[in-house]
């Protein structure tokens, strides 16, 4: 029967230098990484960025060219997928066709050894609120509800570890906002870690406590959804969640933990502790919400950028966005939020975009 | 795409493209059904008439009266049950042979092939690009008397010198396996083909080892094609003649045989219509029961 399930392993889990290479292309490369024991975890990135395949590793499905990974003390790494504590819901669910929806949940029980299982099913049913379809087959439920099966088809095995492999991408914008809402309320109920793996940054952010963004089979920067967010740490990251303004730029001085910046002839002041460059050449960082329009002439104190024109505006309900062209011919995106703040600006107007130091970060220059 | 709307919008074609839409489905039957009623439903009445018909007082060869005796079919049973009996117990051995060879077969096609797996499907319906009659004449070479396996057998003392291979109802079990082996092969290798990787290794992911994986995804995932392969073969082959003519003896004789015998041989049509119409009848409902059994309805 090889190992018997490691069914008391508890813990944080760690992945330690792992690499997986196919042939000569590096999935995943010298990973290593922390997930602490009941923390939603999300892995985000382009596909093919080796999020999925750290994802099989961890569940047993694909092997690790090297390194190890382990749950608590626990190796892990040359148990079968059978002998772990992971279990996972897989992008298409992979429900088993010709088992009723009871079974499916039943499985994973069942080859575990446990002849009573009513009780313990019919509760991970409940959790998803799909007791009633107990005896259905897999192919008489809709997407969103095969979807619920899938996540308590593997919660009902109380694993130290559950994996989401891209569990929402099958379906449509409001299930999916629904779902989300759902597996954050259902992670906090069970209390079991959760490792998702998406390639939606809205997704990540929602769910997850914390997101490791990942970029050609490394970690390019890990962290809570807001320090991802406020305070990228690579260009990637940046361009990854939300959309950045950049300006390049030189260091001009440093001194009590100010920063000042000259970008196209322009004094631009920041906190030393967010000017992740490391060299004196930067590149200056400004989400699009956090610039404020006027007219000339009616600007707030703080960072000033001088001489715009709106070339283009468009109304998307809660904000406005602006592009406004600078007199170095680079288009700026501006968000307001049309709550009666920002002033009636039309196509062509002279403005200025004023923002505040803090919200300012600055990357490696090219 | 304006003026084919509008095209569309006028009574007049769109009347007939109604009538046809209607009826074209129907039209494209019409070859097949005059082909099954010439060749299927016709020669089905022929024989039904035939099959209660007596031999005619002239005594003229070939020559039958209708005289709509039914106990034609009472007497054809009983004088030929041992052969019933024979044709499906043949039949049956065969079938079990042939799905214990096939499903290794198909499943390491299926899973195990890589990209030997259009060759390794071409090399299993192969077979096929040789006459069924001569491919069976070949096995009779093959383990004849003077063939390179009795021959060998000899040699090695397994076999005294007087005993054979052929004409024993071992080779007419064996001919009937092999030749109905790619209609094993080909259902259940398709049924397992189309089975999703991801449910395997759901069910590892789930605690199940690869035995287990068999039992409770696998296997139950392919029975249709497990199904439809033991008909194919059961079917065809508890009607066999060719198997037993070749490689049997006059004790191995199946239903087939004296079907052909007393067709072509005794020119008694009506106990060859009989005959025919029984083993329909016995087959019709070996296989009904069969599918009830293994609970694949959707199959028919």
């Amino acid at each position: 029967m090889g190992d018997e399930v490691s069914k008391f392993v508890q813990g944080d889990l760690k992945l330690v230098n792992l690499t997986k290479e196919f042939g000569d292309f590096t999935a995943v490369d010298d990973l290593t990484l922390t997930i602490p024991k009941g923390s939603f975890f999300a892995l985000l990135g382009p596909s093919g960025c080796g999020k999925t395949t750290t994802l099989r590793m961890i569940a047993g499905l694909e092997e690790p060219t090297s390194g190890t990974i382990s749950i608590g003390d626990k190796n892990i790494t040359d148990l079968k997928s059978y002998s772990r504590p992971v279990n996972t819901v897989f992008q298409n669910y992979a429900l088993f066709p010709h088992l009723s929806i009871f079974e499916n949940v039943a499985f994973g029980l069942r080859r575990r050894g446990i002849k009573d299982v009513k009780e313990t099913v019919m509760k991970a049913l409940e959790l998803v609120e799909l007791g009633h379809l107990k005896d259905r087959k897999p192919a008489q439920l809709s997407g969103g509800q095969q979807q619920r099966i899938a996540v308590a088809r593997a919660i009902v095995n109380r694993p130290a570890v559950l994996l989401l492999d891209e569990p929402l991408g099958a379906l449509d914008l409001k299930l999916r906002r629904q779902m989300q809402i759902e597996l954050k309320w259902i992670q906090t109920e069970v209390g079991i870690t959760f490792i998702h793996v998406t390639h939606d940054q809205e997704e990540a952010m929602t769910m997850a406590d914390t997101i490791a963004v990942m970029n050609n089979g490394k970690i390019e920067q890990l962290g809570s959804p807001s320090e991802l967010y406020e305070n990228p740490k690579t260009t990637f990251v940046a361009n990854f969640l939300g959309q950045s303004n950049f300006l390049q730029g030189i260091v001009e001085s440093e001194s009590n933990g100010e920063t000042i910046v000259i970008a196209h002839g322009i004094r631009i002041t920041m906190p030393s502790s967010r000017n992740n460059g490391s060299t004196a050449s930067v590149k200056i960082g400004v989400r699009p919400e956090k610039f404020r329009i006027h007219f000339v002439g009616s600007e707030l104190p703080g960072n000033l950028l001088i001489g715009g024109v709106v070339t283009d505006i468009s109304f998307v309900g809660v904000s406005t966005q602006y592009m406004v062209e600078m007199p170095w011919k680079q288009e700026i995106m501006v968000f307001e939020q049309n709550d009666g703040g920002a002033p009636n600006i039309k196509k062509g107007d002279q403005v200025s975009l004023t923002w505040e130091p803090q919200f300012t970060f600055a990357l490696n220059g090219e | 795409m304006s003026n084919l709307e509008t095209l569309q919008k006028e009574p007049r074609s769109g009347l007939l493209k109604n009538y046809k839409l209607e009826f074209t489905p129907y039209l494209l039957l019409i070859p097949g059904l005059l082909w099954l009623f010439t060749f299927f439903i016709l020669p089905i009445l022929n024989l039904s008439t035939t099959s209660t018909k007596t031999r005619s007082p002239s005594f003229e060869t070939g020559a039958f009266d209708q005289t709509w005796r039914f106990l034609n079919y009472v007497d054809a049973f009983v004088e030929n049950q041992e052969q019933f009996y024979r044709s499906f117990i043949y039949a049956l051995i065969a079938t079990v042979l042939a799905l214990a060879i096939a499903y290794p077969l198909a499943y390491a096609i299926a899973f195990r092939s890589g990209a030997m797996k259009n060759i390794l499907l071409v090399l299993v319906i192969a077979p096929f690009f040789t006459s069924f009659l001569l491919r069976t004449l070949a096995w009779k070479q093959i383990l004849g008397s003077e063939g390179p396996v009795v021959s060998l057998l000899q040699n090695l003392n397994i076999m005294n010198s007087g005993q054979t291979i052929t004409a024993t109802s071992f080779s007419v079990i064996m001919g009937l396996t092999y030749n109905f082996l790619p209609f094993m092969t080909l259902p259940i290798y398709a049924s397992l083909d189309r089975i999703d990787p991801k449910l395997l290794e759901a069910s590892g992911d789930l605690f199940a080892n690869s035995l287990n994986t068999f039992r409770k995804v696998t296997l139950p995932l392919s029975m249709p094609g497990v199904v439809a392969g033991t008909l194919l073969t059961f079917i065809p082959a508890s009607g066999d003649y060719i198997n037993a003519s070749i490689l049997g003896n006059p004790n191995t004789k199946m239903i087939g045989n004296v079907i052909d015998s007393r067709f072509f041989r005794v020119v008694d049509y009506p106990t060859a219509a009989a005959l025919s119409f029984i083993l329909m009848a016995v087959i019709l409902i070996i296989v009904s029961v069969y599918i009830r059994r293994t609970g694949t309805d959707e199959l028919v």
